[in-house]
């Protein structure tokens, strides 16, 4: 069972509840944690497991072959994303830009563009206890997140097999990277906070989960600010609330430590458990 | 006339906030709401709208049916299996393609075009603290753009030379791709939104690396200081490295969730608290930009 | 020595454009010939992604010897000009051309990106 965390609003509490969620299951079972929000992965922060594996991530893009190109320029002409540029009698590749699509380097007549390992970035693979802990990080500079997010799942579909259950800490906002880190989820699980700002970009988010077709509950983080627009939203929407995490000041410190908030608030624990029952429940066609 | 942008790489730092209550402190300016995947700001500023645009960003690969061979090269071609057959009937799925137009180059029949998407709206609307608001909406699984950020602050900039304004204030991208270079581009001084948190201070540090190209003048803002005493602490010792103006540290407060449940700035919740503080953060950036 | 600037007009008393990827006009200034020219780059606002280093293969074509801009090319864009013999001047952001200009016969300009 593959089940997203996400959010329409950065800092809502995602990678909060991912992490603690990950570890509160591990208790029992086999549970997999994989940070998908490969542009600023914050979960590594949380958890100190033992390194199983490190590897270093590639995608494919053209390399110039100075020898063999004619200069005839189709390259260039057929890349939409101005990533293969003519210079006087250079072509220049700007791997920043390229979406690894093919075309130059197979329409280019002479071969003169094979398509080359470019390293994305780093996937490191903990353990600690049940819990397997996953997390990709592109480099810096490296703007392609789709990519590294589809790779990374690969992984964990072949180097995972055992897990009973695999959370997936996804990037905010509502862009194709969120789309591809949960096109593959059974279940999403949207993480928002009872404020205006937090209802309006659930709201975002609901809509795309829906356009996906995706079964969603809504986490209500941070109860106590705000006002109950969020929960007559849900409930006009018909969308479940499986849990209401409390806002305290105590909370906001152990994570700016980087600490597991569980085993020192009950409330948030009770809060973790409600949303694992909520899990066991599912149908097991999932 | 300057422009001054907002940014955080982290979400949820307080950046909306502060957008929100210099918008109520700096005088003669023009919004830029460019964080366009959670465009919060008009629930502050509770915008009418006067203008809006459809907007029209990269493309997509449409197959006509009727000219369709069949022939499966497109399919064949398509690294991001955005196109699948059932029968001979060749279909597009717009959510996987990612509009590089390979098919369009191999297709033999000239079946298939790449009409530019429309992906979202920009408005520009009046605000109830009488500044003007250029913002945008991005439609489903749309992606903020270089090209959507450029549009929002051209807009704004017009806005600004037609109404004889002295500031544009942006409300920057989130992350740390094109979106926020183009929020960077062509702007005077650079405000950086933190908090003393493990993930805000290698969001942070990343974020910078990519501000520090475009030798714009920087100040930081750290919200919620006391959290985290000594995350605090380093952050300023990275703003002295990297000769960033620390401009001040706001408290953690209940005021920031509490003016936005009302839809106020902070400025207009607890004038006496709030006013004269961003007034003294405004001054020492009028201060930097000359 | 020819100079390019980026630019939002066509003549000495235009605003030099403050961005580089996205400048409405380059203006070439040729010293030996006192000639202007200028390359209308508005076509750019079509450009989604990958608009500076575009902007920076016009002006590779134009081979100037100096560019004066206002913040300075991204990474992309700075990777192609590096390909050329071509000094960058920036912080000429809010001047004329003809600011710009004297500025930089005064020295009053930073150098490089």
């Amino acid at each position: 069972m593959k089940i997203a965390i996400a959010s329409g609003k950065g800092g809502t509490g995602k990678t909060t509840l991912a992490v603690n969620l990950a570890l509160r299951a591990a208790e029992s079972t086999r549970v997999t944690l994989v940070d998908l929000d490969v542009e600023e992965p914050n979960s590594g922060i949380f958890i100190k497991g033992d390194l199983i594996r490190e590897q270093q991530m590639f995608r494919l893009v053209p390399q110039w072959e100075k020898e063999l190109c004619t200069r005839c320029g189709k390259c260039a002409e057929v890349c939409l994303y101005n990533a293969v540029l003519k210079l006087g009698e250079t072509i220049m590749v700007l791997p920043q830009l390229c979406h690894s699509c093919h075309a130059c380097s197979e329409l280019c007549p002479v071969g003169a563009l094979p398509m080359r390992d470019q390293p994305l970035g780093y996937l490191r693979h903990y353990r600690l206890g049940k819990l397997d802990f996953i997390e990709s990080k592109l480099d810096i500079g490296v703007e392609m997140a789709s990519p590294l997010i589809g790779q990374t799942l690969d992984y964990v579909r072949t180097n995972c097999p055992e897990t009973n259950i695999t959370f997936q800490d996804c990037p905010p906002g509502t862009s194709c990277a969120v789309i591809n880190a949960t096109k593959h989820a059974d279940m999403v699980i949207l993480v928002t906070e009872p404020t205006p700002f937090g209802l309006y970009d659930l709201s975002l988010a609901v809509d795309t989960m829906r356009h996906l077709g995706k079964s969603i509950a809504v986490v209500i983080n941070r109860q106590g600010i705000g006002n109950e627009d969020v929960f007559r939203y849900c409930e006009a929407e018909k969308i479940p609330v499986w849990a209401v995490l409390p806002n305290r000041r105590e909370i906001a410190e152990l994570y700016s430590r980087g600490e597991i908030i569980y085993p020192k608030v009950e409330q948030f624990r009770q809060g973790l458990d409600a949303i694992l029952q909520k899990l066991d429940a599912l149908p097991r066609t999932i | 006339m300057k422009e001054i942008v907002i940014i955080s790489g982290k979400g949820g730092t307080g950046k909306t906030s502060v957008a929100a209550a210099l918008a109520f402190i700096v005088p003669k300016a023009v919004m830029a709401d460019c964080d366009v995947d959670a465009a919060d700001l008009h629930l502050i500023l509770k915008p009418e709208i006067r203008t809006s645009e459809d907007f029209y960003s990269g493309v997509k690969a449409e197959i006509d049916p009727g000219m369709c061979i069949g022939c499966w090269e497109c399919e064949r071609v398509c690294r991001f299996n955005a196109i699948s057959h059932a029968s001979s009937i060749y279909k597009v799925n717009p959510l996987d393609c990612e509009g590089c137009g390979y098919c369009n180059q191999i297709c033999p029949a000239q079946a298939i075009s790449l009409p530019q998407q429309m992906v979202g709206q920009c408005f520009v609307s009046d605000t109830r603290f009488g500044c003007r608001l250029v913002h945008a909406k991005l439609g489903i699984g749309a992606d903020n753009s270089g090209k959507l950020v450029a549009k929002v602050k051209k807009e704004a900039k017009k806005e600004a030379l037609r109404t004889g304004m002295d500031y544009i204030l942006v409300d920057g991208s989130p992350g740390i791709g094109c979106p926020v270079i183009s929020s960077l581009s062509g702007a005077d001084f650079v405000i950086l939104v933190t908090e003393p948190t493990l993930s805000g201070l290698s969001d942070l540090q990343r974020v910078w690396q990519l501000t520090d190209q475009f030798k714009i003048p920087a100040g930081c803002l750290i919200n919620k200081a006391d959290l985290n005493p000594q995350i605090t602490a380093q952050i300023k010792d990275f703003l002295d490295q990297q000769g960033i103006r620390h401009l001040d540290d706001l408290p953690y407060d209940e005021d920031f969730s509490q003016a936005i449940t009302l839809g106020q700035s902070l400025v207009e919740i607890d004038p006496p608290k709030w006013k004269t503080r961003f007034d003294l953060i405004w001054q020492s950036i009028i201060k930097e930009l000359s | 020595m020819k100079i390019a600037f980026t630019s939002t007009g066509t003549d000495w008393d235009a605003k030099i454009d403050p961005r580089f990827g996205r400048t409405d006009f380059i203006l070439f200034y040729d010293e030996d010939t006192e000639e202007i020219s200028t390359l209308d780059n508005r076509e750019i606002v079509n450009v989604a992604h990958g608009a500076g280093p575009k902007t920076a293969q016009h002006i590779f074509e134009h081979a100037p010897d100096i560019l004066i801009t206002g913040n300075g090319p991204g990474g992309n864009a700075a990777a192609i000009l590096a390909t050329m013999h071509l000094k960058i001047y920036t912080g000429a952001g809010g001047m004329t051309v003809r600011e710009a200009y004297d500025a930089l016969k005064n020295n009053q300009l930073p150098e490089g990106v």
